[in-house]
Protein backbone atom coordinates (compact mmCIF):
# COMPACT_ATOMS: atom_id res chain seq x y z
CA UNK A 1 0.00 0.00 0.00
CA UNK A 2 1.41 3.32 -0.89
CA UNK A 3 1.14 6.11 1.38
CA UNK A 4 -1.85 7.68 -0.10
CA UNK A 5 -3.79 5.37 0.19
CA UNK A 6 -3.20 4.63 3.58
CA UNK A 7 -3.90 8.12 4.45
CA UNK A 8 -7.11 7.70 2.57
CA UNK A 9 -7.95 4.81 5.20
CA UNK A 10 -7.01 6.71 8.01
CA UNK A 11 -8.98 9.70 6.82
CA UNK A 12 -11.92 7.15 6.04
CA UNK A 13 -11.18 5.89 9.66
CA UNK A 14 -11.92 8.75 11.32
CA UNK A 15 -14.86 9.93 9.39
CA UNK A 16 -16.77 7.25 10.89
CA UNK A 17 -15.75 7.36 14.28
CA UNK A 18 -16.82 11.01 13.90
CA UNK A 19 -19.94 9.61 12.55
CA UNK A 20 -20.67 7.41 15.67
CA UNK A 21 -19.83 9.96 18.37
CA UNK A 22 -22.53 11.99 16.28
CA UNK A 23 -24.97 9.56 16.75
CA UNK A 24 -24.83 9.63 20.43
CA UNK A 25 -25.42 12.97 20.62
CA UNK A 26 -29.38 13.38 21.18
CA UNK A 27 -31.63 16.05 21.20
CA UNK A 28 -33.05 16.12 24.31
CA UNK A 29 -36.15 17.38 25.44
CA UNK A 30 -36.41 19.43 28.76
CA UNK A 31 -38.65 16.49 30.20
CA UNK A 32 -35.78 14.09 29.27
CA UNK A 33 -35.43 11.52 26.95
CA UNK A 34 -39.39 9.54 27.39
CA UNK A 35 -41.78 8.82 24.71
CA UNK A 36 -44.84 10.73 24.54
CA UNK A 37 -47.25 8.60 25.56
CA UNK A 38 -44.74 7.26 28.53
CA UNK A 39 -44.28 9.11 32.32
CA UNK A 40 -40.98 10.95 32.98
CA UNK A 41 -40.00 10.30 36.63
CA UNK A 42 -41.78 12.61 39.24
CA UNK A 43 -40.18 15.93 39.85
CA UNK A 44 -39.21 16.52 43.33
CA UNK A 45 -41.76 18.25 45.35
CA UNK A 46 -40.79 21.61 46.83
CA UNK A 47 -41.34 22.27 50.12
CA UNK A 48 -42.00 25.84 50.82
CA UNK A 49 -42.70 27.85 53.69
CA UNK A 50 -43.35 31.72 53.32
CA UNK A 51 -40.73 33.96 52.89
CA UNK A 52 -39.86 37.88 52.06
CA UNK A 53 -41.38 39.24 48.71
CA UNK A 54 -38.70 39.23 45.67
CA UNK A 55 -38.51 42.76 43.97
CA UNK A 56 -39.65 43.11 40.88
CA UNK A 57 -36.98 42.39 37.54
CA UNK A 58 -38.39 43.97 35.23
CA UNK A 59 -40.79 46.71 34.67
CA UNK A 60 -44.70 45.37 34.57
CA UNK A 61 -43.31 41.93 35.83
CA UNK A 62 -46.26 40.68 37.37
CA UNK A 63 -44.79 40.25 41.63
CA UNK A 64 -44.30 36.85 42.35
CA UNK A 65 -46.29 35.82 45.55
CA UNK A 66 -44.44 35.46 48.62
CA UNK A 67 -46.57 32.62 50.36
CA UNK A 68 -47.99 29.08 49.41
CA UNK A 69 -51.15 29.11 47.72
CA UNK A 70 -51.99 25.72 48.03
CA UNK A 71 -55.90 25.04 47.96
CA UNK A 72 -56.77 28.62 46.73
CA UNK A 73 -59.54 28.09 44.91
CA UNK A 74 -60.92 30.79 41.66
CA UNK A 75 -63.75 30.23 40.36
CA UNK A 76 -66.94 32.32 38.75
CA UNK A 77 -68.19 31.80 41.74
CA UNK A 78 -65.47 32.89 43.89
CA UNK A 79 -61.86 34.09 44.67
CA UNK A 80 -59.72 33.11 47.22
CA UNK A 81 -57.43 35.96 46.52
CA UNK A 82 -59.67 38.66 46.50
CA UNK A 83 -60.67 37.80 49.83
CA UNK A 84 -57.39 39.59 51.11
CA UNK A 85 -56.96 41.64 47.90
CA UNK A 86 -59.90 42.96 46.66
CA UNK A 87 -59.51 47.13 47.69
CA UNK A 88 -62.26 46.46 49.91
CA UNK A 89 -60.18 43.85 51.83
CA UNK A 90 -57.34 45.58 52.03
CA UNK A 91 -58.78 47.24 54.80
CA UNK A 92 -59.20 44.74 56.85
CA UNK A 93 -55.85 42.51 55.68
CA UNK A 94 -52.70 45.15 54.89
CA UNK A 95 -52.23 43.11 51.51
CA UNK A 96 -51.00 44.67 48.68
CA UNK A 97 -54.18 45.18 46.64
CA UNK A 98 -54.74 44.54 42.73
CA UNK A 99 -53.45 47.21 40.75
CA UNK A 100 -55.56 49.87 38.61
CA UNK A 101 -54.99 48.36 34.96
CA UNK A 102 -56.85 45.13 36.73
CA UNK A 103 -59.80 47.30 36.14
CA UNK A 104 -59.91 47.89 32.79
CA UNK A 105 -61.86 45.13 30.59
CA UNK A 106 -60.36 44.60 27.34
CA UNK A 107 -61.92 47.46 25.44
CA UNK A 108 -60.47 50.03 27.48
CA UNK A 109 -63.65 50.44 29.65
CA UNK A 110 -63.05 50.53 33.75
CA UNK A 111 -65.15 48.23 35.76
CA UNK A 112 -66.09 48.21 38.96
CA UNK A 113 -64.64 44.65 39.73
CA UNK A 114 -61.42 42.71 38.61
CA UNK A 115 -61.86 42.52 34.64
CA UNK A 116 -62.45 39.22 33.41
CA UNK A 117 -58.63 39.24 31.44
CA UNK A 118 -57.35 39.51 34.87
CA UNK A 119 -59.48 36.98 37.25
CA UNK A 120 -57.32 34.50 37.00
CA UNK A 121 -54.61 35.63 39.22
CA UNK A 122 -52.02 32.97 38.88
CA UNK A 123 -52.18 33.12 34.92
CA UNK A 124 -49.50 36.02 35.73
CA UNK A 125 -48.67 35.46 39.41
CA UNK A 126 -46.94 32.39 40.72
CA UNK A 127 -45.17 31.46 44.11
CA UNK A 128 -41.58 32.64 44.23
CA UNK A 129 -39.36 29.90 44.82
CA UNK A 130 -35.30 29.88 45.21
CA UNK A 131 -34.84 26.99 42.60
CA UNK A 132 -31.75 26.72 40.08
CA UNK A 133 -32.52 28.13 36.19
CA UNK A 134 -33.93 25.66 33.77
CA UNK A 135 -32.26 26.62 31.15
CA UNK A 136 -28.51 28.00 31.42
CA UNK A 137 -29.23 32.22 31.02
CA UNK A 138 -27.58 35.50 31.26
CA UNK A 139 -30.75 37.62 32.21
CA UNK A 140 -29.84 40.75 34.29
CA UNK A 141 -32.55 42.90 35.66
CA UNK A 142 -33.07 45.81 33.63
CA UNK A 143 -32.11 48.13 35.54
CA UNK A 144 -28.48 46.91 36.80
CA UNK B 1 -107.59 4.00 75.46
CA UNK B 2 -108.99 3.97 79.04
CA UNK B 3 -108.56 -0.04 78.81
CA UNK B 4 -105.17 0.34 78.43
CA UNK B 5 -104.73 3.16 81.14
CA UNK B 6 -106.23 0.58 83.43
CA UNK B 7 -104.05 -2.27 82.88
CA UNK B 8 -101.39 -0.03 83.09
CA UNK B 9 -102.48 1.25 86.25
CA UNK B 10 -103.18 -2.09 88.22
CA UNK B 11 -100.02 -3.59 89.94
CA UNK B 12 -99.29 -7.14 88.40
CA UNK B 13 -100.22 -9.86 90.60
CA UNK B 14 -98.10 -12.46 88.80
CA UNK B 15 -94.61 -10.90 88.45
CA UNK B 16 -92.50 -10.15 91.82
CA UNK B 17 -90.95 -6.52 92.05
CA UNK B 18 -87.55 -7.69 91.60
CA UNK B 19 -88.47 -9.17 88.56
CA UNK B 20 -89.98 -6.12 86.86
CA UNK B 21 -87.23 -4.29 88.12
CA UNK B 22 -84.49 -6.23 86.36
CA UNK B 23 -86.54 -6.55 83.55
CA UNK B 24 -87.08 -3.11 83.15
CA UNK B 25 -83.34 -2.07 83.91
CA UNK B 26 -82.21 -4.91 80.77
CA UNK B 27 -85.29 -3.19 78.42
CA UNK B 28 -83.66 -0.03 79.51
CA UNK B 29 -79.95 -1.20 78.90
CA UNK B 30 -81.34 -2.24 75.31
CA UNK B 31 -83.30 0.75 74.13
CA UNK B 32 -79.96 2.95 75.08
CA UNK B 33 -77.49 0.50 73.59
CA UNK B 34 -79.79 0.56 70.61
CA UNK B 35 -79.99 4.32 70.74
CA UNK B 36 -76.27 5.25 71.16
CA UNK B 37 -75.78 2.24 68.19
CA UNK B 38 -78.11 4.22 65.67
CA UNK B 39 -75.83 7.71 66.63
CA UNK B 40 -72.74 5.83 66.38
CA UNK B 41 -73.34 3.88 63.31
CA UNK B 42 -74.74 7.65 61.77
CA UNK B 43 -71.63 9.15 62.66
CA UNK B 44 -69.79 7.70 60.00
CA UNK B 45 -68.32 9.27 57.43
CA UNK B 46 -69.34 6.25 55.39
CA UNK B 47 -73.13 7.02 56.26
CA UNK B 48 -73.02 10.60 55.43
CA UNK B 49 -72.09 9.81 52.09
CA UNK B 50 -74.34 6.91 51.16
CA UNK B 51 -76.29 9.36 49.46
CA UNK B 52 -75.23 10.74 46.01
CA UNK B 53 -76.41 14.10 47.32
CA UNK B 54 -73.25 14.39 49.48
CA UNK B 55 -70.82 12.10 47.54
CA UNK B 56 -70.96 13.36 44.45
CA UNK B 57 -70.42 17.44 45.63
CA UNK B 58 -69.26 17.95 49.11
CA UNK B 59 -67.23 15.15 49.65
CA UNK B 60 -65.65 15.32 46.28
CA UNK B 61 -64.22 18.61 46.93
CA UNK B 62 -63.34 17.57 50.54
CA UNK B 63 -60.85 14.86 48.83
CA UNK B 64 -58.57 18.18 47.86
CA UNK B 65 -58.30 19.78 50.83
CA UNK B 66 -55.63 19.46 54.06
CA UNK B 67 -58.72 17.72 56.02
CA UNK B 68 -58.47 14.73 54.16
CA UNK B 69 -55.04 13.94 53.33
CA UNK B 70 -52.13 16.29 55.45
CA UNK B 71 -48.57 15.36 56.32
CA UNK B 72 -49.82 14.43 59.94
CA UNK B 73 -52.28 12.08 58.60
CA UNK B 74 -54.90 12.89 60.62
CA UNK B 75 -58.06 13.02 58.76
CA UNK B 76 -60.94 15.07 59.65
CA UNK B 77 -64.11 13.61 58.48
CA UNK B 78 -68.03 14.89 58.21
CA UNK B 79 -68.88 14.47 61.81
CA UNK B 80 -65.86 15.87 63.12
CA UNK B 81 -66.39 18.96 61.73
CA UNK B 82 -70.48 18.37 61.30
CA UNK B 83 -71.84 16.69 64.65
CA UNK B 84 -70.50 18.38 68.25
CA UNK B 85 -69.01 15.87 70.79
CA UNK B 86 -71.23 16.41 73.51
CA UNK B 87 -73.90 14.84 73.94
CA UNK B 88 -76.67 16.85 74.04
CA UNK B 89 -75.44 19.29 71.38
CA UNK B 90 -74.67 15.84 69.43
CA UNK B 91 -78.16 14.57 69.96
CA UNK B 92 -79.70 18.40 69.27
CA UNK B 93 -78.02 17.94 65.82
CA UNK B 94 -79.36 14.41 65.01
CA UNK B 95 -82.85 15.69 65.44
CA UNK B 96 -82.74 18.36 63.13
CA UNK B 97 -81.08 15.94 60.64
CA UNK B 98 -84.56 14.62 60.56
CA UNK B 99 -85.20 17.66 58.54
CA UNK B 100 -82.73 16.67 55.93
CA UNK B 101 -83.96 12.92 55.52
CA UNK B 102 -87.15 14.80 54.75
CA UNK B 103 -85.56 16.73 52.21
CA UNK B 104 -83.50 13.94 50.94
CA UNK B 105 -86.74 12.07 50.44
CA UNK B 106 -88.66 15.54 48.32
CA UNK B 107 -85.23 15.25 46.31
CA UNK B 108 -84.86 19.17 47.52
CA UNK B 109 -81.09 19.10 46.03
CA UNK B 110 -81.20 15.65 43.70
CA UNK B 111 -78.97 17.26 41.09
CA UNK B 112 -75.87 19.01 41.02
CA UNK B 113 -77.60 22.16 39.86
CA UNK B 114 -80.09 21.76 42.40
CA UNK B 115 -77.19 21.37 45.15
CA UNK B 116 -75.84 24.28 43.79
CA UNK B 117 -78.27 26.57 43.63
CA UNK B 118 -79.20 25.77 47.38
CA UNK B 119 -75.56 25.78 48.45
CA UNK B 120 -75.74 29.40 49.69
CA UNK B 121 -78.63 28.69 51.99
CA UNK B 122 -76.74 25.10 53.32
CA UNK B 123 -73.61 27.42 53.60
CA UNK B 124 -75.35 30.42 56.05
CA UNK B 125 -76.73 27.41 57.73
CA UNK B 126 -73.48 26.07 58.54
CA UNK B 127 -71.68 29.27 59.07
CA UNK B 128 -74.22 30.71 61.26
CA UNK B 129 -74.28 27.91 63.67
CA UNK B 130 -70.28 27.84 63.83
CA UNK B 131 -70.53 31.76 64.29
CA UNK B 132 -72.65 31.42 67.06
CA UNK B 133 -70.46 28.40 68.79
CA UNK B 134 -67.14 30.20 68.24
CA UNK B 135 -66.38 27.39 65.88
CA UNK B 136 -67.06 24.42 68.50
CA UNK B 137 -66.09 21.94 66.29
CA UNK B 138 -62.69 23.20 65.06
CA UNK B 139 -61.95 23.71 68.36
CA UNK B 140 -62.49 20.07 69.39
CA UNK B 141 -59.34 19.64 67.37
CA UNK B 142 -57.81 23.29 66.78
CA UNK B 143 -57.03 25.23 69.80
CA UNK B 144 -55.40 28.54 69.61
CA UNK B 145 -54.10 28.73 73.00
CA UNK B 146 -51.84 25.74 71.76
CA UNK B 147 -51.19 27.56 68.70
CA UNK B 148 -46.87 27.54 68.26
CA UNK B 149 -46.49 31.33 66.64
CA UNK B 150 -43.29 30.66 65.83
CA UNK B 151 -43.66 27.72 63.91
CA UNK B 152 -46.90 29.35 61.79
CA UNK B 153 -46.50 31.63 58.47
CA UNK B 154 -46.01 35.15 58.98
CA UNK B 155 -49.65 35.82 57.80
CA UNK B 156 -51.25 33.42 59.86
CA UNK B 157 -49.34 34.68 63.05
CA UNK B 158 -50.35 38.25 62.27
CA UNK B 159 -54.34 38.05 61.27
CA UNK B 160 -54.87 35.30 64.08
CA UNK B 161 -53.30 37.69 66.79
CA UNK B 162 -55.18 40.46 65.34
CA UNK B 163 -58.36 38.36 64.84
CA UNK B 164 -58.69 36.70 68.15
CA UNK B 165 -58.19 40.01 70.02
CA UNK B 166 -60.87 41.10 67.94
CA UNK B 167 -62.81 38.45 68.80
CA UNK B 168 -63.03 36.09 65.71
CA UNK B 169 -63.84 33.02 65.08
CA UNK B 170 -62.23 30.32 62.96
CA UNK B 171 -64.97 30.53 60.33
CA UNK B 172 -65.30 34.32 60.18
CA UNK B 173 -61.81 33.93 58.06
CA UNK B 174 -61.85 30.15 57.28
CA UNK B 175 -64.27 29.79 55.20
CA UNK B 176 -64.54 26.54 52.34
CA UNK B 177 -62.11 24.90 54.32
CA UNK B 178 -63.83 21.74 53.43
CA UNK B 179 -66.12 22.49 49.96
CA UNK B 180 -66.00 24.89 46.93
CA UNK B 181 -67.98 27.53 48.57
CA UNK B 182 -71.11 29.19 46.77
CA UNK B 183 -71.11 31.96 44.68
CA UNK B 184 -70.12 34.49 47.01
CA UNK B 185 -71.79 37.62 45.72
CA UNK B 186 -73.89 38.27 48.90
CA UNK B 187 -71.12 38.18 51.14
CA UNK B 188 -67.80 39.30 49.49
CA UNK B 189 -68.87 41.36 46.02
CA UNK B 190 -65.19 41.83 46.09
CA UNK B 191 -64.28 38.43 45.60
CA UNK B 192 -66.57 37.79 43.06
CA UNK B 193 -66.57 38.32 39.35
C1 LIG C 1 -60.56 16.02 63.40
C2 LIG C 1 -59.78 17.16 63.74
C3 LIG C 1 -59.98 18.47 62.97
C4 LIG C 1 -61.10 19.24 62.90
C5 LIG C 1 -62.48 18.96 63.49
C6 LIG C 1 -60.73 20.42 62.14
N1 LIG C 1 -59.42 20.35 61.76
FE1 LIG C 1 -58.38 21.74 60.72
N2 LIG C 1 -56.79 20.51 60.60
C7 LIG C 1 -56.70 19.27 61.21
C8 LIG C 1 -55.46 18.64 60.79
C9 LIG C 1 -54.98 17.28 61.25
C10 LIG C 1 -54.79 19.56 59.93
C11 LIG C 1 -53.47 19.38 59.20
C12 LIG C 1 -52.29 19.62 60.06
C13 LIG C 1 -51.03 19.46 59.23
O1 LIG C 1 -50.64 20.42 58.58
O2 LIG C 1 -50.50 18.38 59.22
C14 LIG C 1 -55.66 20.73 59.85
C15 LIG C 1 -55.33 21.86 59.13
C16 LIG C 1 -56.08 23.02 59.13
C17 LIG C 1 -55.69 24.27 58.53
C18 LIG C 1 -54.37 24.54 57.81
C19 LIG C 1 -54.57 24.46 56.34
C20 LIG C 1 -53.29 24.45 55.57
O3 LIG C 1 -53.41 24.60 54.36
O4 LIG C 1 -52.22 24.27 56.15
C21 LIG C 1 -56.70 25.17 58.76
C22 LIG C 1 -56.76 26.61 58.29
C23 LIG C 1 -57.74 24.47 59.49
N3 LIG C 1 -57.33 23.17 59.70
C24 LIG C 1 -58.93 25.03 59.88
C25 LIG C 1 -59.99 24.31 60.42
C26 LIG C 1 -61.32 24.84 60.60
C27 LIG C 1 -61.74 26.25 60.24
C28 LIG C 1 -62.07 23.84 61.15
C29 LIG C 1 -63.55 23.87 61.51
C30 LIG C 1 -64.49 24.11 60.43
C31 LIG C 1 -61.20 22.68 61.32
N4 LIG C 1 -59.96 23.01 60.84
C32 LIG C 1 -61.60 21.47 61.87
C33 LIG C 1 -57.64 18.70 62.04
C34 LIG C 1 -58.93 19.16 62.24
C1 LIG D 1 -58.81 37.03 61.45
C2 LIG D 1 -58.85 35.91 60.56
C3 LIG D 1 -58.54 34.52 61.11
C4 LIG D 1 -59.12 33.88 62.18
C5 LIG D 1 -60.17 34.41 63.15
C6 LIG D 1 -58.56 32.55 62.20
N1 LIG D 1 -57.65 32.40 61.21
FE1 LIG D 1 -56.48 30.79 60.85
N2 LIG D 1 -55.51 31.78 59.36
C7 LIG D 1 -55.85 33.03 58.89
C8 LIG D 1 -55.00 33.36 57.74
C9 LIG D 1 -55.08 34.64 56.91
C10 LIG D 1 -54.12 32.27 57.57
C11 LIG D 1 -53.08 32.08 56.47
C12 LIG D 1 -53.81 31.36 55.39
C13 LIG D 1 -53.02 31.04 54.19
O1 LIG D 1 -51.81 31.19 54.15
O2 LIG D 1 -53.68 30.61 53.24
C14 LIG D 1 -54.46 31.29 58.61
C15 LIG D 1 -53.82 30.08 58.78
C16 LIG D 1 -54.25 29.08 59.64
C17 LIG D 1 -53.61 27.81 59.82
C18 LIG D 1 -52.35 27.35 59.11
C19 LIG D 1 -51.17 27.88 59.93
C20 LIG D 1 -49.83 27.80 59.24
O3 LIG D 1 -49.21 28.85 59.10
O4 LIG D 1 -49.43 26.71 58.84
C21 LIG D 1 -54.35 27.10 60.72
C22 LIG D 1 -54.08 25.70 61.22
C23 LIG D 1 -55.45 27.94 61.14
N3 LIG D 1 -55.34 29.14 60.47
C24 LIG D 1 -56.45 27.56 62.00
C25 LIG D 1 -57.34 28.45 62.58
C26 LIG D 1 -58.28 28.08 63.62
C27 LIG D 1 -58.44 26.70 64.20
C28 LIG D 1 -58.95 29.20 63.97
C29 LIG D 1 -60.00 29.35 65.07
C30 LIG D 1 -59.57 28.99 66.41
C31 LIG D 1 -58.47 30.27 63.10
N4 LIG D 1 -57.50 29.77 62.28
C32 LIG D 1 -58.94 31.58 63.12
C33 LIG D 1 -56.82 33.86 59.39
C34 LIG D 1 -57.60 33.59 60.51
C1 LIG E 1 -62.80 20.73 58.22
C2 LIG E 1 -64.20 20.71 58.52
C3 LIG E 1 -65.20 20.07 57.55
C4 LIG E 1 -65.20 18.78 57.10
C5 LIG E 1 -64.20 17.67 57.37
C6 LIG E 1 -66.41 18.63 56.33
N1 LIG E 1 -67.09 19.82 56.28
FE1 LIG E 1 -68.86 20.16 55.36
N2 LIG E 1 -68.73 22.13 55.79
C7 LIG E 1 -67.74 22.72 56.57
C8 LIG E 1 -67.95 24.15 56.58
C9 LIG E 1 -67.08 25.17 57.30
C10 LIG E 1 -69.09 24.41 55.79
C11 LIG E 1 -69.72 25.78 55.46
C12 LIG E 1 -69.49 26.15 54.02
C13 LIG E 1 -68.06 26.41 53.69
O1 LIG E 1 -67.40 27.22 54.37
O2 LIG E 1 -67.57 25.79 52.73
C14 LIG E 1 -69.57 23.13 55.32
C15 LIG E 1 -70.68 22.95 54.52
C16 LIG E 1 -71.22 21.72 54.19
C17 LIG E 1 -72.46 21.52 53.49
C18 LIG E 1 -73.40 22.62 53.00
C19 LIG E 1 -73.15 22.92 51.55
C20 LIG E 1 -71.93 23.73 51.30
O3 LIG E 1 -71.11 23.33 50.46
O4 LIG E 1 -71.75 24.77 51.94
C21 LIG E 1 -72.64 20.17 53.37
C22 LIG E 1 -73.80 19.47 52.69
C23 LIG E 1 -71.49 19.52 53.97
N3 LIG E 1 -70.66 20.50 54.47
C24 LIG E 1 -71.30 18.16 54.02
C25 LIG E 1 -70.10 17.56 54.38
C26 LIG E 1 -69.78 16.16 54.17
C27 LIG E 1 -70.72 15.11 53.60
C28 LIG E 1 -68.52 15.98 54.63
C29 LIG E 1 -67.69 14.69 54.59
C30 LIG E 1 -67.43 14.15 53.29
C31 LIG E 1 -68.05 17.24 55.13
N4 LIG E 1 -69.03 18.18 54.96
C32 LIG E 1 -66.80 17.45 55.71
C33 LIG E 1 -66.73 22.06 57.23
C34 LIG E 1 -66.38 20.74 57.02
Amino acid sequence: MNTINKLFLLLLLCVTAMQINAKEVEIQSLRGNYDLDELSPEPEIKRRRDSDRVKRQFGLQPPVIPHLTKGYKINLKFNKCLTCHSWENVKKTDAPRVGFSHFVDREGANSKKVAGRRYFCVQCHVTQADTPALIENTFKPANK
Amino acid sequence: MSKIWQWLKTPSAKYSAGFLISLSFIVGILFWGGFNTAMELSNQESFCISCHEMEENVYKEYQDTVHYSNRSGVRATCPDCHVPKVWHHKVMRKIRATNELLHKALGTIDTPEKFENKRLELAHHVWDEMKANDSRECRNCHDYESMDYLSQRSRSVKQHIKGFDEGKTCIDCHKGIAHSLPNMATDDPSATR
